[in-house]
């Protein structure tokens, strides 16, 4: 089977830093894919090389075998990849629903949106809304609140509900429920899977090895700038993962 | 997976109503403040009907006809039209140094084609504007592509843009007697009308329409949330989805037409075109008063159009009430420090979530 998304000897740079040293990558359709890896490994790198927030310095990335070169995370949107990072990319002062259609904002129909460009509020904040719903996230009261009146948690939620309602081709997901408590996180989970379900794959970056074992199809160990191996979650314990990703132990040679 | 995980599978049968709580606790000042965090043009506007109120009290009819209160207006027009652009670049987080000098050099360069070079005085207007647009653009260019600091770009542009005004001009004001001799259309923006009392001119008119096109451009298209976006955080904008780069340009360009249009109010309201005109010196300073005044962060993607539009109108009733009063002009500019001062703590107290 062709992988959907597909990365070969990426490189980046920072000065003097190998964020990513002649990483390989493969994402295989409707798959879940997690990517684990100790801090600095260069996962977040990685995943920024191929959601266009970061352009190696070399290598080649191929979404459904064409070859893709993203200048901008403008263009990974355009081509179907929605990415949730760690610093989530949010705009405080503006409201839930202004950030969830940041880049995207709905027009009203006719002349008031083709000629005014008014922005349709109303259908956005009900979207908005029905989105947090799914992802039960009742303890948001207002949808026009403004992002910074919410908790860490709940910021984290609005991140995944906007990458989850709009990834067309590939969601990625970088520690998405490093800050939300044991239901929300439990809803996360479950939300990734109703994604897999629409036949999207998914990338979760995570340090929680019970949810990376719990539902990943296939898990990616990073280490040192690069893909050090692809392992089953079901041929491998956790302790074997951590230690693949720390080299405590040497890594299996067929991936 | 071992059993004991299963702590969170309880979690489906899980109360899915909306929070709500009940927000009597909160007393008058936290409603207070909820309401200015939501519209933060309340505090000039609060201020502005008060310093009406005061004056209107001490003075009588004399502050308080219609006849006083337009000439205000006429007297703020072309401050409150550099503030509409001041407003823009500072809700990117950033701050425009050569806006007066802009709106000189803009006016030099109108009547300049008219007297000099022949060119109709509409077409003259028109290129005019195009002159500022242009230098805006530049200014945006250096910020969004090269990254240097608005500060320093506009402080240049400043210096810059005056130095051309005074070569391009040799210094010569275009008296106001020539203008209306041979190019009336050049002093279009200064024809005047009178409303039981109230006297307006087009200038006035513009700059009212200006504030109404650029509040509903911030506050309901994608390009205004993307202004708003950029200020806030040009990291987290780029992320979700902006174009950082075009939202700049758009920002700097527009100023600079804005810029050029208070040009063509100067020479409404003059009658001249005069390349030394105070506005070149100071314009950019009163420009950033009325904003702050008006409420608008200095940190950017906070505030509003309006709200300068009020802090404009606040300095023009200081200015013409003290002088009704008699005051010694140095009261003017004494109140208008501390009510800078006062506008940038009210600020950093609105921005403090969780009062």
């Amino acid at each position: 089977m062709e992988p959907i998304l597909k990365a070969r000897g990426l490189v980046k740079r920072y000065g003097k830093v190998t964020a990513i040293d002649q990483a390989d990558f493969d994402l295989m359709p409707g798959e879940i894919l997690a990517v684990i890896g100790d801090n600095g490994a260069g996962k977040s790198s990685m995943i920024k090389a191929v959601s266009g927030a970061v352009v190696p310095d070399a290598g080649k990335i191929w979404l459904e075998g064409r070859e893709i070169n993203f200048r901008s995370p403008i263009d990974a949107r355009e081509a179907g990849i929605e990415t949730v990072y760690q610093q989530l990319a949010m705009s405080p002062a503006l409201s839930i629903a202004d950030n969830m259609f940041m880049g995207r904002e709905l027009r009203k129909p006719g002349v008031r949106g083709s000629l005014l460009r008014q922005l349709d509020k109303p259908a956005m904040q009900a979207f908005a809304r029905q989105k947090l719903n799914d992802l039960g996230l009742s303890t948001i009261q207002n949808i026009n609140q403004a992002v910074e009146s919410l908790s860490g948690g709940q910021r984290q939620g609005v991140a995944v509900a906007r990458a989850a309602a709009f990834g067309s081709k590939v969601v990625i997901l970088d520690e998405p429920t490093a800050a939300l408590g044991v239901k929300e996180s439990r809803k996360v989970l479950e939300l990734i899977q109703d994604v897999r379900a629409r036949g999207i794959p998914i990338i979760l970056i995570s340090h929680n090895m019970p949810h990376v074992f719990e539902i990943a199809d296939r898990i990616h160990v990073h280490r040192l700038g690069k893909r050090l191996c692809v392992i089953d979650p079901k041929d491998y314990t956790m302790s074997d993962a951590v230690a693949f990703m720390t080299g405590a132990i040497e890594a299996p040679k067929a991936a | 997976m071992s059993q004991t995980d299963n702590y969170e599978s309880v979690v489906s049968s899980a109360d899915s109503k909306i929070a709500t709580f009940d927000e009597s606790g909160k007393g008058f000042v936290g409603r207070f403040h909820d309401v200015l965090h939501k519209t933060p043009s309340m505090v000039p506007l609060i201020v502005l009907l008060a310093s009406i109120l005061i004056f209107g009290l001490a003075l009588g009819s004399r502050f308080f006809s219609p006849f006083a209160l337009t000439l205000i207006l006429q007297q703020v027009q072309i401050v409150g039209v550099l503030a509409a652009a001041q407003t823009l670049i500072i809700l990117t987080a950033g701050i425009d140094l050569s806006v007066g000098a802009i709106a000189v050099l803009c006016s030099v360069v109108m009547g300049k084609l008219t007297f000099d070079y022949g060119v109709p005085p509409a077409l003259s207007v028109l290129l005019g504007l195009i002159a500022g647009t242009g230098i805006g653009g530049i200014s945006g260019w250096l910020v969004s592509r090269l990254k240097l600091p608005p500060f320093i770009v506009t402080l240049g542009m400043w210096q810059i843009v005056l130095a051309v005004n005074y070569l391009l001009s040799a210094n010569e004001t275009i008296r106001a007697q020539d203008i209306e001799a041979e190019a009336r259309f050049l002093q279009f923006l200064g024809v005047k009308f009178s409303v039981a009392g109230a006297t307006f001119n087009l200038g006035v008119v513009l700059m009212i329409a200006l504030v109404f096109i650029l509040a509903y451009a911030l506050r309901s298209t994608a390009w205004g949330r993307h202004v708003y976006a950029v200020g806030d955080d040009p990291e987290a904008a780029a992320l979700s989805g902006v174009n950082v780069h075009r939202t700049f340009m758009s920002v700097y360009m527009l100023t600079g037409f804005i810029c050029a249009l208070a040009g063509w109010v100067m020479i409404g309201r003059f009658g001249s075109v005069s390349p030394s005109a105070t506005t070149g010196v100071i314009g950019n300073i009163q420009a950033i008063t009325a904003v702050v005044i008006g409420g608008v962060s200095l940190f950017g993607g906070r505030g509003s159009i309006v709200g300068a539009f009020f802090g404009a109108l606040i300095v023009g009733v200081f200015e013409l009430g003290l002088r009704m009063a008699g005051a010694n002009p140095q009261w003017t500019f004494l109140l208008i420090g501390v009510l800078i001062i006062g506008a940038v703590a009210v600020d950093q107290w609105i921005r403090k979530v969780s009062a």
